[in-house]
């Protein structure tokens, strides 16, 4: 499991959650993904790679987002928002 | 079968451990060229395997591979190169009319293994497991990853039959296009069994696992030394059609599927039983119009096993006595046991016979088993013959399933 990064950031955040999603859609361009936009309105994402997403956050980062909060996950800045409690929980522990 | 209609194989993609065309495949095979590696094998070091090395992009995103499974882009591979050499304009084709039929020995022990370890770096906590577990495992996965891949809307399954299924698929496929239940089909068969330590290790185990220093020579079937079989992944899928049909579109005819048999030996799980695997060879026959001494090239099941070459041998020697232009051999020799693609690429690698009257051999044999001694047995060399006008292909499996498989060159009475 990695470790998060000491100055987790929501720029931080963002870039965890991309580097995840290179992984599970590798035929994406994510240099023009939009941190404001939902995710599936500008990257072919089904509702099993959200849930690739949610198991690489816990497989990688050992972060875990409860089904009612995968809505939490929609963009890039709700992710940032959402998760950045979540790692720095986890650093400060 | 006469007055059923006539079924006839109209294109034909592949990939083995030795070639991923027909044309690399069977240029190998007459120049006697095995291509077997070894490969670190999970919980048990190195073995000996065939292992393919199509490029999987060249059909499927990224992203399909990564969801999907090994066999799966196997059969995509075979279909869409099917596809390719049969003349079809495949926007033209009905999809709904489309059906796929693709023969396995087995499916979902790789990604079973895969998550079992997998879920083992996490202490066994089952929250780990993934999601793709289940639309991996399907028993109809392999055929249905082609469905979606080339937007096949018509039916879609596996036939399970151990390592009879090459022969198995195309039979299927032949009957529901005599049925009317579609127009067109892709059929053969698939593996990707060198994925899973637990085919290695069961083999093992019984005492039949191939080994050799020289990992192209693991693979000897009839050797006085054999011992036994050399996994290998690998596909091959048909496109099948009525003749009628492939005629309309002056489609180009590979060949004919002249008649079939799948029989059982409902005698022992592992031990084949000749009695039964000869009187599937006469049935296939017969219902082919045909006698032994109207084939020219038998290709044999045997995977070098010590009990399983033997059995086979009398069974055709039983057969074939009296019949000197069949000739007989082996592929296995040159790209291991595909298991389930077995009997649809041994039939492939043979079928350029037809035009070429090559017949490739049973190579590394250093010294033939007099057990396994047979008329016509073509051994290390392969030789040219008058005429190929129809070939037996043979498939057997565990759990006593048999078939055999008829098919002749097209035009010829």
């Amino acid at each position: 499991m990695k470790q998060a990064p000491d100055h987790m950031t929501k720029e931080t955040i963002k870039q965890v959650v991309l580097d995840i999603i290179s992984d599970i859609a590798p035929d994406e361009d994510l240099s023009v993904v939009k941190p404001e936009v939902r995710l599936r309105d500008q990257l072919s994402l089904d509702s099993m790679d959200f849930l690739d997403i949610v198991m690489e956050l816990r497989k990688k980062h050992g972060i875990e987002v409860p089904e009612a909060d995968y809505v939490q996950l929609a963009s890039l800045d709700s992710c940032a928002d959402y998760l950045l409690p979540k790692f720095l929980a986890k650093a400060s522990k | 079968m006469s007055s059923k209609p006539r079924i006839v194989i109209t294109g034909l993609g592949l990939t083995a451990p030795n070639g991923n065309s027909l044309p690399e495949f069977r240029a190998n095979l007459l120049a006697g060229k095995a291509r077997i590696a070894e490969i670190e094998v999970r919980h048990m070091g190195k073995h000996p395997a065939g292992v393919c090395d199509f490029d999987e992009t060249k059909w499927q995103k990224r992203k399909e591979i990564r969801n999907g499974t090994r066999v799966g882009s196997i059969s995509i591979f075979c279909a869409r190169e099917a596809l390719g050499s049969s003349g079809l304009d495949w926007d033209k084709v009905d999809k709904s009319r489309v059906g796929v039929y693709l023969g396995i020995t087995e499916h979902g022990n790789v990604e079973t293994e895969n998550e079992i370890f997998n879920i083992s770096q996490f202490g066994n906590d089952t929250k780990y497991w993934t999601h793709h577990h289940n639309p991996r495992t399907v028993a109809n996965n392999p055929a249905g990853e082609v469905t979606m891949n080339m937007g096949i809307t018509g039916p879609h399954y596996t036939i399970g039959a151990a390592c009879a299924a090459g022969n198995a698929g195309l039979i299927q496929a032949a009957q529901m296009l005599q049925l009317g239940e579609v127009d067109l089909a892709f059929a053969g068969g698939v593996s990707e069994s060198i994925h899973t330590f637990g085919i290695f290790a069961g083999f093992k185990n019984q005492g039949a696992l191939g080994a050799h220093e020289d990992p192209n020579k693991a693979s000897r079937p009839f050797d006085k030394n054999r011992n036994g079989i050399v996994i290998s992944e690998g596909g091959a899928i048909y496109i099948l059609e009525r003749l009628d049909d492939a005629l309309a579109r002056g489609a180009p005819i590979i060949a004919e599927i002249a008649g079939w048999c799948i029989n059982s030996d409902a005698t022992d799980a592992v031990l084949p039983n000749p009695e039964r695997q000869a009187e599937c060879v006469q049935m296939a026959l017969k219902r082919a119009g045909m006698k032994p001494q109207d084939i020219q090239i038998v290709s044999t099941h045997a995977t070098a096993t010590a009990l399983g070459d033997i059995q086979e041998c009398t069974a055709l020697r039983a057969v074939f006595a009296g019949c000197p232009e069949t000739k007989v051999n082996n592929t296995k020799s040159f790209i291991g046991h595909c298991m389930g693609a077995a009997g649809a690429l041994e039939l492939a690698g043979n079928i350029p016979s037809f035009e070429d009257n090559w017949v490739h051999p049973t190579i590394n044999i250093d010294e033939l088993d007099p057990e396994c001694d047979m008329p016509g047995l073509v051994i290390n060399h392969p030789i040219k013959v008058e005429r190929v006008n129809a070939i037996l292909n043979n498939s057997f499996g565990m759990l006593g399933i048999n078939s055999a498989l008829v098919v002749k060159k097209y035009g010829v009475a």
